[in-house]
């Protein structure tokens, strides 16, 4: 700011947006500095060593080496994991905003839900990962119930990862998804009855296909973000879980052979998944605003 | 709303409110097998270490804030102001950190701040930095966000025209006029911040800081008790941040703030 109060003497009137665009664009260097000094040049450092060997040459064989066995295992397994927990997630968090707003219940459970799911949307990493250990590992509270069950849950697995994820994900489902909700007008449901649609047929017809951009975008948010997630899978496998997050967690800490190459290109593979995902999301969320008003 | 379909969403309900309270009912008994009762919270809370680190993600949290909102708001308040073409590219760059998860990022930053012309991972002080720096970014999408709703139910123009003509230089029209109209806006970005901040492990762990999510895990690892009251610690903590929010953010337009991935 310091740089653009040198231009416009203070006590001068403002300019007209959009004119007199001259030295304006000062005012924005800062934070376009910061932005690229810890946000694009990090990623850009990424980039150009993924895309060189260990002598410096341009070479595209490190994303050739993602096909290799272990990492595209790692591939898979966090695409399984994120898929489950977003459809999964997106399905039960609907169910459940639909039920408080409109399934007839009590209002205060409404704000009650919000609120929750706004602190367990927000209780992700290590603690979370602690409390499903307490609640499911070797002397977990529900462990002597599910045995009892004959359903042997383990805690390293990629079933409990994904019952932790589920602890997050549908919480943020319910906070995205209650406004779209909340959106669906009563005239709307009141002019198909008037020309005698069933239930089923205002769902089909009106109600789902207004909301399904929302539902798609925000399971696709919700991919993303049991994609990106680190914190959670290190805790609860104890950083044994073979996942795109664990496998670039290894490579920061050189636990792998010594190939910087292959660590940049595993990481620049996530950067795609999740730029397509996010991309996706805000393209659906546009089209989901044209509802509302 | 026949009676049936009521019983259903009463259940859907009832599964929900399971799933909240089962781990958290799990981590509480867990803490309690420690004798005698509440000993492991006293344990804990006794342990220097959990303080220090408290606290020291606490000071960064603040400072996250604070470089954070003088980033956030003369930018989206100057790109409002007479940069409106702008505005989709600073959008832009403010949602990278959705595509550029902490794992990421923080891999990205210790490659580049290792060698080269600024070693700041090589010292304690540069770890700092770049541990606020990355924390800022993070904060990025939600506080922007959250400023330029705030900028929108504001008039900026004639707010800065007024005060420029009663002899206001920028810096006061940001501090004294343009903030002060934020303010709920800021505090329940603020909130956020710290209750992410507060027990994040990825970027703290891999810059080597003494930080509380570094603190719980390294906890977890090597007691029995101690990690169920820490982690119901934490949960308590994240809590009262959205409880802030959610009070101080009455009648504010955005209230769903999403975070990245953790």
């Amino acid at each position: 700011m310091t740089a653009a109060s040198s231009l416009t003497a203070p006590g001068a009137p403002a300019a007209r947006p959009g004119r007199r665009f001259g030295f304006a664009w000062i005012g924005v260097v800062p934070f376009v500095l910061f932005a690229a000094g810890f946000l694009v040049l990090p990623t850009a450092y990424l980039l150009t060593g993924s895309l060189q060997d260990t002598h410096g040459q341009v070479t595209l064989q490190n994303y050739a080496r993602l096909s290799e066995p272990n990492l595209a295992s790692a591939y898979a397994a966090s695409i399984e994991i994120s898929l489950v927990t977003a459809v999964g997630g997106g399905i039960f968090g609907f169910l459940l905003a639909y039920a408080v707003i409109a399934g007839g219940l009590p209002r205060f459970l409404r704000n009650a839900l919000m609120t929750f799911c706004g602190v367990a949307s927000n209780f992700a990493g290590v603690p979370l990962a602690l409390a499903f250990t307490f609640t499911l590992g070797a002397s977990g509270l529900l462990t002597p119930l599910i045995k009892s069950l004959g359903i042997t849950l383990n805690i390293y697995s990629k079933t409990a990862l994904e019952l932790a994820y589920m602890y997050f994900q549908f919480p943020l489902m319910v906070l995205i998804i209650a406004p779209a909700i909340d959106g669906l007008r009563r005239d709307w449901r009141e002019a198909a009855e008037n020309m005698g649609a069933t239930s089923f047929q205002y769902w089909r017809y009106v109600a789902f296909p207004i909301l399904l951009p929302s539902l798609l975008g925000t399971t696709i948010l919700l991919f993303g973000n049991a994609f990106g997630a680190q914190a959670t899978a290190y805790e609860l496998s104890g950083g044994t879980i073979n996942i795109v997050t664990i496998a670039i967690t290894r490579q920061i800490r050189g636990d792998v052979v010594n190939d910087p190459g292959v660590g940049y290109a595993l990481a620049m593979g996530m950067v795609v998944i999740m730029a397509v995902s996010i991309g996706a999301y805000s393209l659906l969320q546009r089209r989901a605003e044209r509802w509302r008003r | 709303m026949n009676r049936l379909s009521r019983l259903a969403w009463w259940l859907v309900f009832i599964v929900g409110f399971l799933y909240f309270f089962l781990p958290l009912l799990g981590t509480f008994a867990f803490s309690m097998r420690s004798q005698p009762l509440f000993s492991a919270y006293a344990v804990v809370t006794d342990d220097p270490q959990f303080a220090e680190t408290l606290i020291y993600s606490f000071i960064v949290g603040v400072l996250t804030i604070i470089v954070s909102i003088a980033l956030i708001v003369p930018t989206a308040y100057w790109v409002r102001l007479r940069l409106p073409r702008l505005r989709p590219y600073i959008e832009f760059i403010t949602l990278l950190p959705f595509v550029i998860p902490p794992i990421i990022l923080v891999f990205g930053l210790l490659r580049t701040y290792s060698g080269g012309p600024l070693p700041l991972a090589g010292s304690d002080f540069g770890s700092n930095v770049l541990l606020v720096a990355a924390y800022t970014v993070l904060s990025f999408p939600y506080m922007y966000r959250a400023v330029d709703t705030g900028l929108r139910a504001i008039d900026v123009q004639s707010l800065t025209e007024a005060s420029q003509s009663l002899g206001a230089g920028w810096l006061r029209i940001l501090v004294q006029v343009i903030i002060p109209n934020l303010r709920v806006s800021l505090l329940s970005g603020a909130f956020l911040t710290l209750a992410i901040v507060v027990g994040e492990f990825t970027i703290a762990t891999f810059l080597a800081r003494p930080a509380f999510g570094p603190y719980i895990s390294l906890l977890g690892g090597n007691k029995a008790y101690e990690p169920a009251a820490v982690s119901l610690i934490s949960f308590g903590l994240t809590w009262i941040a959205m409880g802030l929010i959610s009070l101080f953010g009455r009648g504010a337009r955005t209230r769903v703030q999403v975070v990245g991935a953790r």
